[in-house]
């Protein structure tokens, strides 16, 4: 018995003594793994696990092979959830103070709560260096710049969100021309109600962010770009007439929607219009791989305008690479940087992954038909920021605008009551 | 002193790693995001130190319980889990009931029911998505596609996109689910009630509702409770199936735990740990009395 008990607790005390072994053991393992060796690598951060995004990916790695031979590229992409999978990930490994070398985030405010948490550094150098705040439009690098003056990220790539898609034979059979120009919102809306009455579903939209999506270009529409810029710099008051009637527009559009809009991302809500389910969607322009991965080609089977009423007037957001605090590889990523920003990586990229370059010097005529479109526009339209892909506000304010335009599609909420959810949202 | 640590210390050793594993991991935890629930921690800036975050008491959970929308998630729960507790309680109680009997192909009904439970919620969630399609008349799919093909028309509706009740029809599929369970749980009971007292209840003269009444219900009541707890406490966590039917900024299907999350991902964690601890409460109320009463049973 007496060899039986010390026995017990020999065991017990190997145990307790392996455990803390162990817990020292992993406390100590946390920035040593990527090397400091002159070489050196670098870990890159993204969303981009598959499709069109995945060859986006791997043509900007091609180049940055060649660009810089001597570091190794780490890809460290999370799939998932449309980005929210790598969200979740990055907020926990940041507070960890375990940052990737470089990630992926959509360039503009939503980079805020980032900068305020100290995460991630000013690049406004590298823009010097890289000659980059002469390469891209002054619009643009004015929208990039935070409420100091400074700069955080590097875009890789443009995508434009206020394009409405149509099936030009739906159209056709139900009476409307397909190449009708639409001066305003209220002339659409007229042909919308016509295509409701005729049993069709006017225009598809599916889950909350698509919702805020379609909202955020129906106010662009009907307060113009200067008013809606105003929405997120606090100039344009939320509880104006002008937004009111913005809202009833919405409404309207709302009602002549899916039913089963709550339950579709967007690539479901997209596909209605190519099946000829649906008459048009609003969605932004990495629609257009969705129809040609189907061999559909645009003025044939689909067409792509500005949605109506914001002619002129391009509603951005972008992809763009940051420098994070305490990059294990700083280096390495300030080298990933500069293929982001450099000629060659944006037009490799963007070709694969049907985007336009944030750069001007692009030669178009390497891009597709719609793209070269889009580059036109962004050269010479007014550009104005996304709130749905974080350009114009921090993630709070979109959380809670989302929130509120959820309750008020389901109806839980009266359009005054809307209204003046959207005004505490922005004021934060 | 020797002798007695001789005595106490080897259990001790022993008892030791899982102690201050549980100590840590589960109750340590539970007070860090208690007192994370006490301040004002509702930015990245302050949840990484750049600025201060202040000792507010319990300001984060009167706004919270103040505020419509999270009134609407604690609705919705007490829907989810009423629903969602009846039904599994009637479907699995039926079930067993049926199969009590001695009855041919016994086995195969039985894992026929519990089938389902072996199956992920994320999994039956993706296909329950497109049975409960919200899609009605020319553009139905799913169940309302099923109820026009049978000529019951009138019984389409929008499912989980009814902003009241859209919360029940997420309880059909945990239904479906779980009520296998529930039915082994209740199998298992009226096996372990003796022949003999339902012989000796037939002798005496008692009808077959009078024995149910008085003789098996009586026997089933611990295996209901249990059956009652374990079905709670998994309706109050629900997340997983919601998240996959739904979505988490659907404003129809929000519970607290998808609060929780929304606030999580937009750097709100005073706001996420008290929802958290609003939960944990919840839960507790639950399981508690439970514990205590098994405890109690046990000591006699």
């Amino acid at each position: 018995m007496r060899v039986n008990r010390r026995m017990t607790a020999t065991v017990a005390t190997a145990a307790v003594v392996g455990l803390t072994l162990a817990a020292c053991g992993s406390g100590g393992s946390g920035g040593d793994d990527s090397g400091d060796s002159a070489g050196g690598q670098v870990e890159v951060f993204t969303w981009w696990a598959a499709g069109s995004e995945k060859a986006g990916l791997d043509a900007l790695v091609g180049v940055f092979d060649e660009q810089h031979p001597d570091i190794e590229f780490v890809n460290g992409a999370v799939a998932g959830g449309a980005g929210s999978a790598a969200k979740d990930l990055l907020q926990t490994r940041l507070q960890a103070q375990d940052p990737p070398d470089t990630f992926q985030a959509h360039a503009g405010a939503e980079l805020q709560d980032y900068i305020d948490a100290a995460q991630i550094e000013d690049v406004s150098d590298l823009y010097d260096e890289f000659g980059l705040t002469d390469a891209f439009p002054a619009d643009l690098v004015d929208r990039l710049s935070s409420e100091d003056g400074a700069i955080y990220s590097i875009p890789s790539n443009i995508h434009r969100a206020n394009v409405v898609w149509a099936n030009p034979t739906v159209l056709e059979e139900n009476g409307i021309d397909p190449e009708a120009q639409y001066d305003d919102l209220d002339a659409w809306i007229a042909d919308l109600e016509k295509l409701d009455e005729a049993g069709v579903t006017a225009i598809s939209v599916g889950t909350t962010w698509t919702q805020v999506h379609l909202l955020e270009t129906v106010l662009l529409a009907d307060l113009g770009p200067e008013a809606y810029s105003g929405l997120w710099d606090g100039s344009t008051d939320w509880e104006g007439a002008e937004v009111t009637a913005a809202l009833e527009d919405f409404e309207t559009i709302i009602g002549l929607t899916n039913d089963d809009r709550d339950g579709l991302d967007w690539p479901e809500a997209t596909q209605l219009v190519i099946d000829g389910s649906a008459a048009f969607n609003v969605m932004g322009d990495w629609a257009v791989a969705a129809f040609e991965e189907q061999d559909k080609v645009l003025g044939e089977d689909f067409t792509a305008t500005p949605v109506p009423g914001t002619d002129g007037v391009f509603d951005f957001l972008a992809d763009s690479f940051t420098l994070p605090v305490g990059a294990p590889d700083a280096e390495g990523a300030t080298a990933w940087l500069e293929t982001v920003g450099s000629l060659e990586g944006q037009v490799a990229f963007n070709k694969a992954k049907g985007s336009i370059p944030a750069r001007t010097d692009a030669d178009p005529a390497e891009f597709s038909e719609y793209q070269q479109g889009a580059i036109e526009s962004f050269s010479n339209d007014t550009i104005v920021s996304s709130l749905a892909h974080g350009a114009a506000a921090p993630v709070a304010t979109l959380t809670a605008i989302s929130d509120a335009t959820s309750k008020f599609t389901t109806g839980a909420s009266d359009l005054a009551g809307y209204q003046s959810e959207l005004a505490a949202a922005a004021q934060g | 002193m020797l002798k007695k640590l001789r005595r106490v210390g080897p259990p001790l050793l022993l008892l030791a790693p899982s102690l201050i594993l549980v100590g840590v991991f589960v109750y340590g935890l539970i007070a860090a995001n208690f007192s994370t629930s006490l301040t004002d921690n509702h930015t990245a800036a302050q949840a990484t130190g750049q600025k201060p975050a202040a000792f507010v008491w319990f300001t984060n959970y009167l706004d919270l319980l103040a505020s419509e929308d999270f009134q609407h998630s604690l609705t919705n729960l007490v829907l989810y889990t009423v629903v969602f507790l009846a039904g599994t309680m009637v479907m699995g109680f039926l079930w067993a009931w049926m199969l009590e009997k001695p009855v041919k192909g016994e086995g195969l009904f039985r894992s026929v029911y519990l089938f389902p439970m072996a199956v992920s919620f994320v999994a039956s969630g993706v296909v329950w998505r497109w049975l409960l399609n919200s899609n009605q008349d020319e553009q139905a799919s799913g169940l309302n596609r099923l109820f026009q093909v049978v000529g019951l028309d009138v019984l389409q509706n929008n499912w989980w996109n009814n902003v009241t009740f859209g919360i029940v029809a997420i309880a059909i599929p945990a239904i479906w689910q779980l009520s296998g369970y529930v039915m082994a749980l209740f199998l298992a009971g009226f096996r372990g009630i003796p022949d003999e007292l339902r012989e000796a209840a037939r002798v005496d003269g008692a009808s077959e509702w009078k024995l149910y009444r008085h003789v098996l219900f009586p026997q089933l009541s611990p295996v209901a409770l249990s059956a009652l707890i374990i079905i709670g406490h998994m309706s109050l966590k629900a997340f997983d199936l919601i998240m996959s039917i739904s979505k988490p900024a659907n404003y129809q299907t929000k519970v607290p735990a998808v609060d929780m999350f929304v606030f999580k991902s937009s750097f709100d964690y005073a706001n996420a740990a008290a929802v958290g601890s609003i939960l944990l409460i919840i839960v507790a109320l639950v399981i508690v009395p439970y514990l205590v009463r098994t405890n109690r049973e046990e000591k006699r």
